[in-house]
């Protein structure tokens, strides 16, 4: 490795430890504002501050190391009892961190940060120190080297494979060196001979003699990184301080962050992942079984064509009945590998809710719930941003300010709560407030003003509510830097309609609304269940059926505007004909004897008309929109065993085009080219 | 009108091996629909296959006939015949489907064009390549690069991903009439 790929790894390895790192001070201090002044917080907070400082000084990171010394300095006088956290305070240091995001993320992308809004926060963080200098040594200006001073004899031996984990002594000789005048030596006298030389093994060690008035704090964290990879003696050989010589040797000078496995990733990265090591072992387990299987099977490869009897049958039967579970085991577990929990996206909105309740001068209080509920991580990172609008949404529009509350009878604190769950394969999120809940009447109103209704349509409260998703929507008499342009709610239904999930929304004026998000837990593979509509075949998800029946014709029967429902069990089902909407021949006019498959979503059910119910299997699910787009009705294709395509139905949209009436919910396709026909179409 | 003269002999594998030729040159694979031959930039052509029947999509344009596994990517399948409102014919063995390499809105998309049958490989120089200002008939002109002579023939020259062009937006108009 050459020094610009062990730098560009360092790099890349602090960022993304800084990220963790910088989310942890956020939440520290948050809980610190709460009122929960623990000693461990702070501790908490001062080691986070401190890793941050070591870190980027040895990634070269000078900015941000000056920077975070002084909030490291403040933090050092807090957990010392010298300064006392104030409201003021913590809001200054989650500017800092804000700084500090800004700073990391601008040296990531290779763009300068704001140097003066940087060093307009760092004065004010110095402004608060109780004196002038405590004793903390100042950050040393780059390149200034002092002559004066103690002189500090380190010996420095790392270990053979130093270089093996990106580390570069010379990197730290440099950040050494900007501590005071430095003079290197280098021992090779543990060199082996050429031939047994291994070159990514580090075989060199060094005396340095540092001419400095720095404390040995600051030699200690130039090594911090690196400490368990190496043997470090630090020793003074004179003094001009009151301290006698001290010989130590490398003691932990700041924690390295835990080696957390299941700490969860910044949902904006999207290169990596961070597994949990139980999801990992889980895996190893159980390709095990899958090899043990393998062989079972590998057996019967010796078996010559006489030994194939009965009993051999049943046991290669046996076998395959084996195989066919540990594929599954192993498909659900390497899914979990990229399930991540959601409190990845929902950790963002203590500090959101923080700085909008000041902001908009009302008062919250957040609960999250679920927090432990898990979704793919692609998911995770679309939903975050419609997540994060509706919490805006709520917070400006739906919660009342504190005296509008109590004239109301409510408590002053306004209640968001964001909750997380697993319910029939989906995964659900509800944000929901006690605020004043969404007034029916003005969003009437609006719509008849925009054309979107008719004045004399009858629509219930429901539907009334689902308008507001409409592009360009928006009944907020201001609209706020935080929300109210409209742009806002018909995005968030196209973000969430993309990860092939549902928004709805309900509300009692007055009391509060609630918006829940349903979302597939994996888009990959699911439980399918084949299907014959004419001479096609097509897959419905299992989950979504409810049951299958043959009809019995004194139970169907035609409404008004010529849809048909069919009484199950005294309630009516609207009936969809999947002929009609997918464009096929129809193959019976009446529906006598027809199969209907009854589907659910979301507690509505419907009842489809199938022509024959064909096997039950593992479907993998397979993008139209790679090569094509999204197709309406469809959620995706996948490949059956003889290798053709079936298309697999949405039933989500298929339920709720049948509720709104409209079973044709398209335009029966054109037929296609079919072998024989002419056509003269015109140009698309 | 000048003739471009060339090699009979130019098969697709020594046109893949030549790559690039050069800034002057571009080389195109020919098709027949009917009578008429048509060129696509060799470049973009991924595979060439026989045709199989395809899963027909609902709700999709006319000229999509359908879709295809091909090694597990599914890949939409695309009539020329119909964008250039001719007449369509029945599919044969002989029948051969043009995988090819589109780019729109900076996505790459695998695209399948059914044709009658593949012709060759030409190498061509780019200034010898015509406009296509007065084709006269509107349903070609507007997928088409160009117009060359080769052998005493006239080629037309597609643009690929003008023709196989899939519009996201159109999705979210029909889909904004059903809510």
């Amino acid at each position: 490795m050459d020094f610009d790929q062990i730098a560009a790894a360092v790099r890349e390895s602090f960022q993304a430890e800084a990220v963790d790192l910088l989310d942890t001070m956020e939440a520290k201090l948050l809980e610190l504002e709460q009122g929960d002044a623990d000693e461990e917080v702070v501790h908490a907070l001062f080691r986070a501050a401190h890793s941050i400082k070591g870190g980027s000084g040895t990634c070269g990171l000078t900015a941000v190391a000056n920077f975070t010394h002084v909030v490291e300095t403040l933090l050092d006088e807090m957990r010392e009892q010298r300064l006392k956290a104030t409201p003021e305070l913590i809001s200054l240091f989650l500017k800092s961190v804000d700084c500090l995001r800004g700073m990391l993320s601008a040296a990531e992308s290779g763009v300068d940060f704001d140097a003066a809004e940087v060093a307009a926060v760092q004065q004010l963080l110095e402004a608060e120190l109780p004196q002038a200098e405590s004793g903390s040594p100042e950050p040393e200006q780059p390149a200034r080297p002092r002559s004066d001073g103690n002189l500090w004899k380190v010996v420095f031996k790392p270990q053979r494979e130093f270089l093996h984990r990106g580390n570069n002594p010379l990197l730290m000789f440099h950040e050494l060196a900007e501590l005071g005048s430095l003079a290197v030596l280098v021992s090779v006298e543990d060199l082996p001979a050429f031939e047994e030389l291994t070159p990514e093994d580090l075989y060199l060690w060094w005396t340095l003699e540092l001419t400095s008035d720095c404390a040995q704090q600051d030699i200690e964290e130039v090594f911090a990184w690196v400490e368990d990879d190496c043997e470090l003696t630090i020793e003074q050989i004179e003094s001009t301080a009151e301290e006698a010589a001290v010989s130590a040797t490398a003691e932990s000078s700041g924690p390295r962050p835990p080696a957390a496995a299941s700490k969860p990733t910044n949902p904006k990265q999207t290169g990596s992942i961070r597994v949990s090591i139980d999801k990992v072992d889980a895996l190893i387990n159980m390709v095990g079984e899958l090899v043990i299987t393998q062989s079972m099977l590998g057996a019967f490869d010796d078996y010559s064509y006489e030994d194939f009897d009965a009993q051999t049958v049943d046991r290669i039967r046996e076998s395959i009945t084996q195989l066919a579970q540990n594929t599954r085991e192993l498909q659900e577990g390497v899914m979990r590998i990229r399930m991540l929990p959601i409190s990845v996206v929902f950790q963002r909105f203590p500090r959101l809710v923080h700085d909008l309740s000041g902001q908009l001068g009302k008062k919250f209080e957040l609960v999250l719930e679920g927090e432990q509920t898990e979704l793919d991580k692609t998911v995770l990172e679309q939903v975050s941003e419609p997540l994060v609008h509706l919490v805006r949404n709520s917070l400006d529009h739906g919660l009342e300010a504190p005296e509008a509350r109590l004239a109301k009878g409510k408590p002053e604190t306004g209640t968001l709560t964001l909750s997380a769950f697993h319910r029939s394969g989906n995964a659900v999120i509800e944000i929901r407030d006690d605020g004043a809940g969404l007034n029916t009447e003005k969003i009437r109103n609006k719509a008849i003003a925009q054309g979107l209704v008719g004045e004399k349509d009858s629509l219930s409260e429901d539907e009334i509510h689902a308008l507001i998703f409409r592009p360009g929507f928006s009944t907020a008499d201001q609209v706020s830097d935080v929300s109210g342009r409209g742009v806002g709610m018909d995005v968030v239904v196209r973000k969430i309609k993309a990860l092939s999930g549902d928004v709805s929304i309900k509300s009692v004026e007055g009391k509060g609304t609630t918006v829940r998000i349903h979302l597939p837990l994996t888009m990959a593979i699911l439980d399918g269940q084949l299907i014959r509509i004419g001479d096609r075949i097509f897959i419905l998800p299992l989950l979504s059926i409810v049951e299958s029946l043959q009809v019995n014709h004194s139970n169907v029967s035609v409404v008004a505007n010529a849809a048909e429902v069919y009484r199950l069990r005294n309630e009516p089902k609207p009936i969809v004909r999947l002929h009609d909407v997918l464009g096929l021949d129809s193959s019976r006019a009446d529906l006598s004897d027809a199969l209907l498959v009854v589907v659910e979503n979301g507690g509505d059910q419907v009842c489809l008309v199938v022509d024959e119910l064909l096997a039950q299997q593992q479907v993998v699910v397979k993008s139209l929109e790679a090569n094509y787009r999204r197709v309406e009705g469809l959620a995706g294709a996948t490949i059956l065993g003889d290798g053709t395509v079936a298309l697999i139905l949405d039933v989500p949209r298929v339920v709720a085009a049948a509720r709104q009436g409209s079973p044709r919910f398209f335009p029966p396709a054109n037929n296609q080219a079919e072998l024989g026909e002419t056509q003269t179409a015109a140009a698309s | 009108m000048e003739v471009q003269e060339q090699d009979q002999d130019q098969t697709l594998d020594h046109a893949a091996n030549l790559g690039v030729l050069g800034e002057n040159h571009r080389e195109f694979l020919t098709f027949f629909l009917s009578d008429q031959e048509y060129g696509v930039d060799i470049l973009r052509v991924q595979e060439i296959r026989q045709w199989s029947p395809t899963t027909p999509l609902p709700n999709v344009p006319t000229h999509v006939c359908g879709v295809i596994n091909i090694r597990g990517t599914i890949v939409p399948i695309v009539d020329p015949r119909i964008c250039f409102g001719m007449a369509t014919i029945e599919r044969s063995p002989m029948t051969v489907v043009i995988v090819l390499r589109t780019v729109r809105n900076d996505r790459e998309r695998y695209v399948g064009l059914v044709v009658d049958a593949v012709s060759d490989v030409y190498d061509v120089a780019i200034d010898k390549i015509k406009a296509t200002g007065d084709l006269g008939g509107g349903a070609v002109s507007q997928y088409t690069s160009g117009m060359i002579a080769l052998d005493k023939k006239m080629v037309v020259l597609l643009d690929i991903d003008e023709l196989v062009q899939v519009d996201d937006e159109q999705l979210d108009d029909v889909a904004q009439q059903e809510l």
